[in-house]
């Protein structure tokens, strides 16, 4: 690790300040930045932390949707959300293991945008709303790929917002060293359509199986899925521990899995 | 027994009060007043000649002492290799040398070109990435065939090829065994890979080098198995140092698995550099750096012929096998793919004919060298695969055609040199079918089907040689060192006593076991005994621990010691109650005169050996301390019968271990509680590399697989309960205790039941599935059930 300089902001103005000094990076609960830098493959000058602004904390619910403040932690998620929804609160409870849980936070995830992380199927799943203390994203337009984001520099996710779906469940099947998902299915039912977001599988990070959508809006069972195709394997993963044709299989099976489980 | 336990009681490990308080003393808690800490620049090219090394403005950087390049380890030897492996031609094997440093070439990503010591690591590791290093990149050698190609790169220029050694076992046999082959009624053969698998310990490696000018001494304090095998090899060979002027220590260890037994350039460099700078000089490896410079594990590539006769009897097997060595040959990495798995071949049959060839390569790859079981998990593997195949092909049941081929006269004499003391494989089969109620398996089947997942059983033996000996054997074979060990009993003057052994305990639980020894032998209290390990400068000779060795031969040490103790008090006693020597008995801690009511407690006749008033100083020497040396006749064999039954996901490829049955012979058991836990250690090991492990290059050298992201280490939900018996006890014949190695069986007998098992399963499902390589991952086996 490199040396760095460490703030501790507790307003937003503070925060988006102390990020405009060069080569500054926001800090969530550090779970993926901390160990890179201790590898030195990440050399920030500054980490601004995010977890003492005021108004970043907490789950709440209202008007059809659950609100997550950015720098909540997952067990906050977990269990702040357990009865409003529980299929994003289950997502959180699984992630990464109890310290992850403890100190990663959803904003950081999201930011952060791994290709195998839970939270982008949850908040693209659910056609979430990411709002920054500039403006408000919608999943659809934060995605934009391998570790990339919408955010602009100095931009901050304050909170995520949910719609609650009528139900909805995600399943992960876990790559066996890392036990980040080889592939993760976020399924859920709105009232105007269902959503099928999948992580893991593929080399631009988490993306929508439209099929998928079409067919369970029309008939939302297991069954819906069985006459699908596989997803095309041009654009997923192939590496040591799965084929794109294996990772291909894996989304039509978790997809079912999700939906009966949903 | 003793109250406090003595042989054969489950007493709690004592060691484990300050290893799970946080309060053990590991290699990385020692510092040295003023103290410098060296980083290591490692190439990421895994084949190059370096052509330049710029370390000017390095050297300007803040805290930099020196940078030490190969230059500076011109007068210095290379690491040695400590066994001499002779081919199928009578020729010895191709030994490269081995630098301290990375000399003209280097050969694998991690090999250390550089050394920057300063005064804290992050200077040193500042100013290594500011040395500038040339490197021409040449093709890498990674596929072991593809490296024995006349047209492939050689690793190393001054050999004539990448092949070290082309090893023939027993080579007066191969005609016959291929004949046996021609002519047999059925064959089987089984081609696979015995996955290359990274130690992993929890305690990564660390070395502090320290140098006393005053006096011209050394010290080394590191992360070994056998720190006295690391003096004389650094020692003697490497550095120049007489013994007398080199210390080396190996205090609390966190775990070896084989990895902590070799000696490392970074222990030598230490080493040097302390004495070079006159300040004690520190390296504490990454788990990084400990992927890419811990010696690797296994990287076999076999091909098996099992011969049968018309009545299904074993008449042959015939094994050829591709061993990697990696770049360089790691200190005992020549004898794991030839004596410690030839040898093995016959398994648990009595198979009359036996051929192993092992071709050893040079790779461009971290050298590999022994890891728990060492070369006998390799001969197990393949053996009890084939012989699942063999008895699908032949339409006979697993078990009755192992039961028909087993040895069952003891002792016995394998068509592969060794000879088998004792054993009893019939009553370790017969415990298992009880204990994994293989009887009910056909109820979990059905009942797994239900749920829509596929069942598999898979059963196997094993057989394990620990405790390789005797030395004057081993040295015939190649080793250059001996295997005996050593043990001196000091005895307190008021009665309390200290065992020093030359063996080492890195989790093994040395500490609780070897005072039960002594406290049954001396009727005495086990808490009066404490053991002292892992410093040269205050234990006896000794070889360490690996290969399962330490209760068989330094526990027999411990005993003759004892005896001699035991012997000597007997005759203080017999002066202090004026009776013949003869007539003196030790029980309960005291000292009595057959048939009378006359005696002296234990703590009395060791006051009066320290405090000789009332003594035959005419006869005997004061004082209570004896050593003793032991080397063993032969091997100790544990063996047993291990089941496994899976469930796979037909939809995902999944394999989850549902039970897992392992019946093993130990012989007798000191410790049981000790002996449970060493057994679930191996098994988890064994299914880590049946389902998980991995390690991986890609085609020019590149290690895949660097990091816990990649490398899948067994976690606590990926093994099951276990089931564990070790009651089927066939003493070991030739030594004092009767005892086995337990250390390693599990590790050894797993892989194949694990792997049987998920085979069983498919083939039940109807799948025409033979073999999947390990690690057994969820996408080889559904890519497997695709055909």
């Amino acid at each position: 690790m490199y040396a760095f300089e460490l703030e501790r902001p507790s307003t937003i103005a503070d925060a988006v300040a102390a990020l405009a000094a060069d080569n500054a990076q926001a800090l969530g609960g550090g779970q993926t930045i901390i160990p890179t830098m201790k590898q030195r493959l990440a050399s920030p000058s500054r980490l601004v932390s995010l977890l003492g602004v005021s108004g970043l904390q907490g789950v709440s619910s209202g008007d059809g949707a659950v609100a997550v403040g950015g720098a909540t932690t997952h067990v906050d998620v977990a269990n702040g959300a357990a009865s409003s929804y529980p299929a994003l609160a289950s997502l959180a409870a699984n992630i990464g293991d109890p310290a992850v849980r403890n100190r990663g936070t959803i904003g950081g995830s999201l930011a952060n945008n791994d290709p195998a992380a839970d939270y982008p199927a949850a908040a693209l799943g659910s056609g979430a709303t990411i709002a920054t203390n500039h403006r408000e994203i919608s999943a659809e337009n934060f995605f934009l790929g391998l570790f990339e984001t919408a955010l602009e520099n100095g931009e901050i996710i304050t909170s995520v917002s949910f719609p609650v779906p009528n139900r909805a469940s995600y399943v992960k099947f876990e790559q066996p060293a890392s036990r980040f998902a080889l592939v993760g299915v976020f399924v859920a039912q709105y009232d105007n359509g269902v959503r099928v977001a999948v992580t893991g599988a593929a080399e631009g990070g988490v993306f929508r199986w439209t099929e998928a959508e079409a067919a369970l809006s029309s008939n939302y069972s297991a069954a819906a899925i069985d006459g699908l195709s596989t997803p095309s394997v041009d654009n997923l993963v192939r590496d040591l521990h799965g084929s794109a044709e294996y990772r291909a299989h894996l989304v039509k099976v978790l997809t079912k899995r999700a939906v009966a489980s949903s | 027994m003793p109250a406090d336990g003595g042989i054969g009681a489950a007493t709690i490990r004592r060691e484990d009060v300050r290893f799970l308080t946080g309060t053990g003393k590991y290699t990385d808690d020692i510092n040295i007043h003023g103290q410098a800490h060296v980083h290591f620049l490692r190439s990421e090219i895994a084949h190059g000649k370096i052509k330049g090394l710029d370390k000017a403005s390095a050297e300007q950087m803040p805290g930099v002492l020196k940078i030490f390049t190969s230059d500076d380890f011109a007068e210095v030897g290379g690491l040695p290799c400590g066994w001499q492996v002779t081919d199928r031609h009578g020729e010895a094997m191709q030994e490269p040398a081995h630098p301290i440093l990375a000399s003209g070439k280097v050969r694998h990503v991690g090999e250390p070109i550089a050394a920057v010591v300063a005064e804290s690591r992050e200077q040193a590791q500042d100013a290594a990435e500011a040395i500038s290093v040339d490197i021409e990149e040449l093709p890498a050698v990674v596929d072991m065939p593809g490296a024995l190609e006349d047209s492939a790169p050689k690793v190393h220029d001054d050999l004539t090829s990448n092949l070290c050694y082309d090893w023939g076992f027993v080579e007066e046999n191969r005609e016959a065994v291929d004949e046996a082959i021609r002519n047999a009624a059925h064959v089987t053969t089984l081609e696979l890979r015995n996955n290359r698998l990274v130690a992993n310990p929890m305690e990564p490696r660390v070395a502090v080098g320290d140098y006393t000018s005053a006096s011209g001494d050394s010290t080394l304090y590191t992360t070994s198995q056998n720190p006295h095998v690391i003096r004389l090899l650094m020692g003697a060979f490497v550095l120049g140092i007489p013994e007398h002027k080199l210390r080396v220590v190996a205090p609390d260890v966190g775990g070896g698995f084989g990895a902590k037994i070799f000696h490392y350039a970074e222990e030598a460099f230490c080493t040097f550099a302390a004495k070079n700078l006159g300040r004690a000089v520190k390296w504490t490896s990454t788990r990084s750096e400990a992927f890419m410079s811990d010696a690797h594990g296994r990287d076999h590539v076999t091909k098996i012929d099992l011969a049968l006769d018309a009545e299904n009897n074993f008449t042959a097997i015939r094994t050829e096998t591709h061993a990697n060595m990696g770049a360089y040959l790691s200190t005992f990495a020549p004898s794991v793919p030839t004596w410690l798995h030839g040898t093995l071949m016959a398994g648990n049959y009595k198979t009359p004919l036996v051929y192993v060839n092992v071709k050893a390569v040079f790779t461009n790859t971290v050298p590999v060298d022994a890891y728990r079981g060492a070369g006998r998990p390799e001969a197990t593997f393949q053996l009890e695969r084939v012989i699942d195949k063999a008895a699908r092909e032949l339409g006979a049941d697993p078990i009755a055609l192992r039961r028909q081929n087993f040895i069952t006269e003891f002792p016995y004499a394998t068509p592969v040199a060794l000879e088998y003391d004792t054993g009893n494989y019939v009553a370790t089969m017969d415990r298992l079918e009880d204990m994994a109620d293989l009887a009910g398996f056909e109820s979990r089947l059905a009942e797994s089907r239900e749920r829509g997942m596929l069942r598999g059983l898979g059963v196997n033996c094993y057989i394990e040689a620990c405790g390789i000996a005797p030395s004057s054997l081993v040295g015939q074979l190649g080793a250059r060192a001996g295997l005996y060990e050593s043990a001196t009993v000091r005895v307190n003057a008021t009665g309390g006593l200290v065992v020093m052994t030359g063996s080492h305990s890195h989790g093994q639980g040395h500490e609780t076991a070897f005072p039960q020894v002594v406290a049954d032998m001396l009727g005495i209290d086990a808490g009066m005994v404490e053991v002292v390990h892992g410093d040269t400068a205050n234990t006896p000779m000794g070889m360490g621990t690996y290969g399962s060795r330490s209760l068989a031969v330094g526990g027999s040490a411990l005993v003759r010691a004892t005896e001699k103790i035991i012997s000597k008090a007997k005759r203080i006693a017999a002066h202090l109650m004026e009776a013949s020597e003869a007539d003196i008995e030790l029980g309960g801690g005291q000292f009595s005169v057959a048939g009378t009511d006359k005696s002296v407690a234990w703590g009395d006749v060791c006051l009066a050996a320290y405090v000789p008033h009332n003594y035959p100083l005419e006869d005997l020497e004061p004082g209570l301390e004896e050593t003793a040396f032991y080397d063993p006749s032969n091997f100790t064999y544990p063996a047993g019968a291990y089941a496994c039954e899976v469930e796979v996901d037909p939809e995902t490829g999944k394999v989850s271990i549902e039970r897992f049955s392992a019946a093993d012979d130990f012989g007798n058991v000191v410790n049981p509680m000790i002996v449970e836990g060493q057994v679930h250690g191996g098994l988890a090991q064994g299914i880590g590399q049946a389902l998980l492990e991995d390690c991986v290059y890609d085609e020019n050298g590149q290690l895949l697989t660097g990091s816990y992201m990649d490398y899948a280490m067994p976690r606590a939900d990926d093994v099951p309960f276990y089931a564990v018996d070790h009651s089927c006890q066939t003493p070991c014949t030739h030594n004092p205790l009767g005892v086995k190695g337990c250390g390693e069986a599990g590790a050894i007998g797993s892989p194949p039941a694990v792997v049987n098992a998920v085979i069983d399963a498919l083939q039940r499902a109807g799948h025409d599935v033979e073999h999947i390589d390990m690690p057994v991952s969820p996408s080889r086996v559904w890519h497997a059930m695709q055909g």
